[in-house]
């Protein structure tokens, strides 16, 4: 028997609960490259990503996300970056992005 | 030529001209409310950006004040009479000053952070004012919840009293920037193990040194920040604080709980200054600060002739801003007085 529709639905909260909210991830990928912590929300790294170009991908949205330990999307976003390193050149904080990006997928992927 | 300048206020602005004019062969004549020298500066610990110690700066400008000074403590200036290119001042301790010209270095006031009620202060304990940790570095004993527990998770809220039109100040207040970043480094160093948050719209770190210890706060003490300004804080019953902020750069709203929540109260200016300003006959701006006669060439100088202000009565300034400005007053009073 199908589930009758009422015509309503719960809602997702949309708050990020910090208190809920696990920073495990944080804390590894800072663990293994602690630049990871320097980001100023600038947007260099999306700005010139090549991926960037043609997907919705944004390391730097993904730092916020992974600081913020909203992390359900984390490994299928990383899957979009091509490990071309140009946010790598242009970080003005001397992040290294690559390492970053390798450090998130050796941790989501174990 | 009159050798004597009657300066009102001894805040580090008030005592670096006192300084200066006693050194060029001057008497000074120095007004103060308080019963004690060095207003605002002689309350705080450390100082930015490199952590000097309050009362250093204090003491030294205080053993500059050697000859030609005569310090009225408690003391206010109840009536302002101009005459014949003269100021005739009484004071409240029933006695009467003349003087040719007039320093004003009454300096400013901390916003009174319970005119915020939506961030708690004053009505939940565990939320404090940037000024109320300074006088916990200073007291020297561990930072403690008001339960007497150790703090695991601290906040500070920038722009409290700042940049904010329902506060009425529209204005930024300069300095709480840098000394949030200093508060919660200080703060990490005597509570390694506590997560340290900074709620911030963005962060004017405009001066030499200040980004750099953005980034020390950022590398070497993984202090966290948070774009957002505070919407609102709330209290549970077991004493802790729960903020909400907009997230502005993950576009979705944040609650945190928080064991202590530290407002970086702004500047304003002193209503004794504005009725100072009133007796005297100067101008005040929109923001209620001392208007100088132009923001470039006469920082010092006002509409009234012989009436010269310094320091923080003419807006936020950082402590070196302050003594620069009191340098450039003692220069401007000077050429006015050998050129009368």
């Amino acid at each position: 028997m199908s589930k009758p529709n009422w015509g309503y639905k719960v809602q997702t909260d949309n708050q990020i609960d910090f208190d809920k909210n696990s920073r495990g991830l944080m804390l590894q990928i800072l663990n293994i490259e602690p630049t990871f912590g320097n980001c100023i929300a600038c947007g260099s790294c999306a700005g010139t990503c090549s991926a960037g170009n043609f997907t919705n991908f944004s390391l730097q949205r993904l730092n916020v996300q992974i600081s913020r330990g909203e992390t359900a999307k984390v490994a299928s976003e990383i899957e979009k970056c091509m490990l071309c390193g140009k946010c790598t050149l242009v970080c003005p904080r001397g992040i290294n992005t690559r390492n970053v990006i390798m450090a998130i997928k050796r941790v989501v992927q174990n | 030529m009159s050798k004597q300048i009657t300066i009102i206020g001894s805040g580090i602005a008030g005592m670096e001209a006192a300084a200066k004019f006693s050194e060029m062969g001057y008497s000074v004549i120095l007004i103060e409310k308080e019963n004690k020298m060095g207003g605002h500066v002689s309350k705080w610990h450390n100082v930015f950006p490199d952590y000097k110690p309050a009362k250093e700066i204090i003491s030294k400008l205080k053993s500059t004040l050697t000859k030609n000074i005569k310090v009225f403590y408690e003391t206010e200036i109840e009536n302002v009479v101009a005459l014949d290119g003269k100021y005739y001042l009484q004071l409240s301790n029933s006695q009467n000053i003349e003087s040719e010209v007039v320093l004003i270095t009454t300096g400013f006031e901390l916003f009174n952070a319970s005119k915020k009620e939506e961030y708690g202060f004053g009505i939940y304990e565990n939320v404090i004012t940037s000024a109320n940790l300074e006088e916990k570095f200073n007291s020297g004993r561990p930072i403690k919840t008001s339960r007497d527990a150790t703090p695991k998770r601290v906040a500070f809220i920038h722009c409290v009293g700042s940049r904010d039109e329902k506060a009425g100040n529209k204005y930024c207040s300069k300095v709480c920037c840098a000394n949030a970043v200093k508060l919660a480094i200080e703060t990490k160093q005597l509570l390694p193990d506590a997560e340290i948050y900074s709620f911030y719209m963005d962060l004017r770190m405009f001066d030499r040194y200040f980004e750099d210890l953005y980034f020390e706060a950022q590398s070497k003490y993984g202090i966290r920040f948070i774009r957002g300004r505070l919407s609102e804080a709330c209290e549970n019953p077991d004493g802790t604080i729960i903020l909400k902020a907009e997230d502005t750069l993950s576009g979705k709203p944040l609650k945190m709980t928080v064991d202590m929540a530290v407002l970086m109260v702004g500047f304003t200016s002193s209503v004794k200054t504005i009725d100072l300003a009133a007796k005297f006959g100067i101008s005040v701006d929109n923001d209620k600060f001392i208007k100088p006669l132009d923001n470039h060439l006469n920082l010092n100088i006002t509409n009234q002739p012989g009436i010269f202000v310094a320091g923080a009565c003419t807006g936020p300034k950082s402590i070196a801003e302050t003594l620069a400005d009191a340098r450039s007053a003692a220069i401007q009073v000077i050429n006015y007085l050998q050129s009368n």
